[in-house]
């Protein structure tokens, strides 16, 4: 880049843009493609378990499963929106 | 026993099958009996690489099928010796290639040649994962491009988990990436992907990188692999990777610009 160019626009350079991108693009796929096979089902059967307490979209639970040396940690995350508070007045 | 090298992208149109051609005469130059095999049924294209198109008269999937005999469908190349070319078919039967005649074929090839460079077609289809099942060790050519670098580390992800060596929990493919169309100007100006980038993204070995060259269209006109074109700075890049990946350390080569007068630098791009 030349000394002028630092005058003439602060934009990011095109090629951090693709990194950034790429990394989070192949960080999600990595964690999905390392997924267990019973994954999806088990998110079924916990959204049905929730539902017969509270209505949630589909998209209100999330599971996934993080490897940290020998430790596998599953991580599920529920969010209650606005809805539930709707419901329960 | 011979060594399986698969070439393998993902995506189309990155220099897979520039990089069959050149690693395998690379390979042979260096003294190794080596044979190339184009997996790409029904889109034949190393037989023009090679420069060997008129000389095909069976195929991969005739030896498969029993109606030709291994050293009939074999070409030996002309100009380096020890340098064998086995061609595609050009069906459009997609269940051409399977497993077994697959292996069958690679364990006849495996008698005589000291090394097999398998080059995959695009994509993740069955001419792909034949292509890569048997592989001892995977080039996987990548270009300092977004697609490319997603689809290159998809193509790993099955690497490791759909080949022979990984269904018999044997130890898992050596991984090596080769960039290639890789241009040190663009890279200064923040408009490409570096080395260090995709490296990050990636992260396995560095096997070579391949400048952006005019070398090598000029090669494919002609149907010379681009590593016989010794002045070319494509065709050093070549030698380079293939000297690494029989075990030499070379400096990477072609990563940076020449060096701008001081006017230039500070107003001119």
């Amino acid at each position: 880049m030349s000394f002028l160019d630092y005058f003439r626009s602060s934009r990011k350079p095109s090629a951090a843009i693709a990194k950034e991108r790429l990394q989070i693009v192949v960080a999600h796929e990595r964690a999905r493609r390392n997924a267990p096979d019973y994954l999806p089902l088990l998110q079924q059967d916990i959204l049905a378990a929730i539902r017969k307490y509270v209505p949630i979209d589909d998209d209100c639970v999330s599971l996934q499963v993080d490897r940290d040396g020998d430790m596998e940690v599953l991580e599920l995350n529920v969010t209650l929106g606005e809805q539930v508070r709707v419901a329960r007045n | 026993m011979a060594k399986i090298v698969v070439i393998t992208s993902g995506k189309g149109g990155v220099g897979k099958t520039t990089t069959s051609a050149a690693f395998a005469t690379g390979l042979a130059q260096a003294g190794f009996k080596t044979v190339v095999i184009d997996f790409d049924v029904g889109l034949r294209n190393l037989d023009l690489v090679m420069g060997c198109e008129r000389r095909v008269v069976y195929d991969f999937v005739n030896v498969i099928n029993g109606e030709a005999k291994l050293n009939q469908a074999l070409i030996k190349d002309k100009r380096v010796n020890g340098l064998a070319v086995l061609p595609a078919s050009q069906t459009r039967d997609k269940d051409a290639l399977n497993k077994e005649g697959v292996r069958k074929v690679l364990d006849e090839l495996a008698e005589s040649f000291d090394y097999i460079v398998c080059d995959s077609p695009a994509g993740i289809e069955v001419g792909a994962q034949m292509a890569m099942y048997f592989a001892d060790a995977a080039i996987v050519v990548t270009n300092p491009e977004v697609s490319s670098v997603r689809d290159s580390d998809r193509m790993l992800g099955i690497l490791a988990s759909k080949s022979r060596r990984a269904e018999n929990n044997e130890d898992p493919i050596e991984e090596h990436l080769l960039l290639t169309r890789y241009s040190a100007a663009r890279v200064d100006k923040g408009e490409m992907l570096s080395v260090d980038d995709v490296l990050d993204i990636l992260n396995i070995d560095l096997l070579g990188v391949i400048p952006e060259s005019q070398a090598v269209l000029n090669a494919s006109n002609s149907g010379t692999p681009v590593i016989l074109d010794e002045d070319s700075d494509a065709g050093q890049a070549y030698h380079d990777m293939v000297a690494r990946f029989l075990g030499e350390e070379r400096e990477h080569r072609f990563l940076t610009t020449e060096k701008k007068g001081l006017l230039r630098r500070l107003f001119g791009s």
